[in-house]
């Protein structure tokens, strides 16, 4: 096997043990003044400069602007019309909950107490939409700072990507179709879903 | 002494649905007049110019938390500085209750809660009703 070969084998792990062998050799050799080789130095900062040329090109390979740009904001977004639909489903919750309690005062005596006390149960319980999303908030800003700091690292590092996401799709054609719940802007409506049905009958609506 | 059902209590939280639900507990507990803020300076105004039995409220706000609404409650040199005040909130660290313990709340509630829970908390502050 080729040392390039080798080299390509390498995990991250072992990279980064080379480089830190590297620098603790120039460190080593600066420190034992009197075994100081300029030629020596230049060799292993050569070295370290193509471990560090591997590490940019493995990086590109991950493709980390498909991370930031596209899997960060999609799961973002889905975070958010997670919190969005459940919020107005409470907001329904609540206002039968308000109808009921105005008919249970009609109700009275010991039946309206119950249906109240009853209610009163549901209108607790809804208070999970509050902590679910906070809980969603800080995953939200996890992610922000994660985007973040591959961004910095991206930047300092200089990634060139390469290849395309489509190449990189190995998901079967009928995998590809699982796409859950769509965002509203991107979801097709009923409506949209019956005239395209009409369409494909042949049916003109 | 009979805790008064028709003092003024006010709520703070920037989550309407949880203003909704804790006005709506505590008319079920009997309290009628009560009022809302959806954020510490809102609810700073509001103590300035009514006089609360009780003040309620979240602590993770924008622009200013419940905290920091506590603190200027407490710190002020008028008479709605010793108004009794209770945090319900879903920072549930003892680093937050040990903060706002320091910082002069009178109780504190961590959410999810229930009205058997805010019962109990109010009464521990405002004497059993």
């Amino acid at each position: 096997m080729s040392e390039i070969e080798t080299k390509t084998q390498e995990t991250s792990g072992d990279k980064k043990e080379r480089i830190v062998s590297i620098i603790s050799s120039v460190i080593d050799k600066v420190g034992r003044n009197e075994q100081v080789s300029l030629t020596g130095i230049l060799t292993e900062l050569r070295d370290l400069l193509l471990v560090i040329e591997e590490m940019r090109r493995d990086m590109g390979v991950v493709r980390p602007f498909d991370i930031t740009g596209k899997h960060i904001p999609g799961a973002t977004d889905e975070l958010s019309a997670i919190v969005d639909a459940t919020s107005e489903a409470t907001g329904t919750i609540m206002d039968c909950c308000d109808v009921i309690l105005e008919k249970s005062g009609a109700v009275g005596g010991e039946n309206g107490d119950a249906i109240t006390a009853e209610v009163m149960k549901i209108f607790e319980a809804c208070s999970f939409q509050d902590v679910t999303g906070q809980r969603v908030s800080k995953v939200v800003k996890t992610f922000s700072d994660i985007e973040e700091k591959i961004d910095r690292l991206v930047s300092v590092l200089g990634v060139k990507v390469s290849g395309t996401s489509e190449e990189e799709d190995a998901r079967s054609e009928d995998e590809k179709l699982l796409n859950g719940p769509q965002m509203a802007d991107q979801a097709i409506s009923q409506d949209d879903i019956d005239k395209l049905l009409a369409e494909l009958d042949g049916v003109a609506e | 002494m009979a805790v008064d059902m028709n003092m003024n209590v006010l709520i703070v939280d920037d989550y309407t649905t949880m203003l909704r639900i804790i006005k709506n507990l505590l008319k079920q507990l009997g309290f009628n007049n009560i009022d809302e803020a959806t954020d510490g300076t809102m609810a700073l105004e509001k103590v300035k110019s009514k006089t609360y039995g009780l003040v309620i409220s979240d602590w993770n706000m924008e622009p200013m938390t419940g905290f920091e609404f506590l603190k200027q409650v407490r710190a002020a040199d008028a008479p709605y500085k010793t108004v009794p005040f209770i945090m319900v909130t879903a920072e549930s660290k003892t680093e937050n209750v040990i903060a706002a313990k320091q910082a002069g709340v009178n109780n504190y509630i961590v959410k999810p809660f229930n009205a058997e829970t805010l019962k109990t908390k109010i009464g521990a502050v405002l004497g059993e009703f």
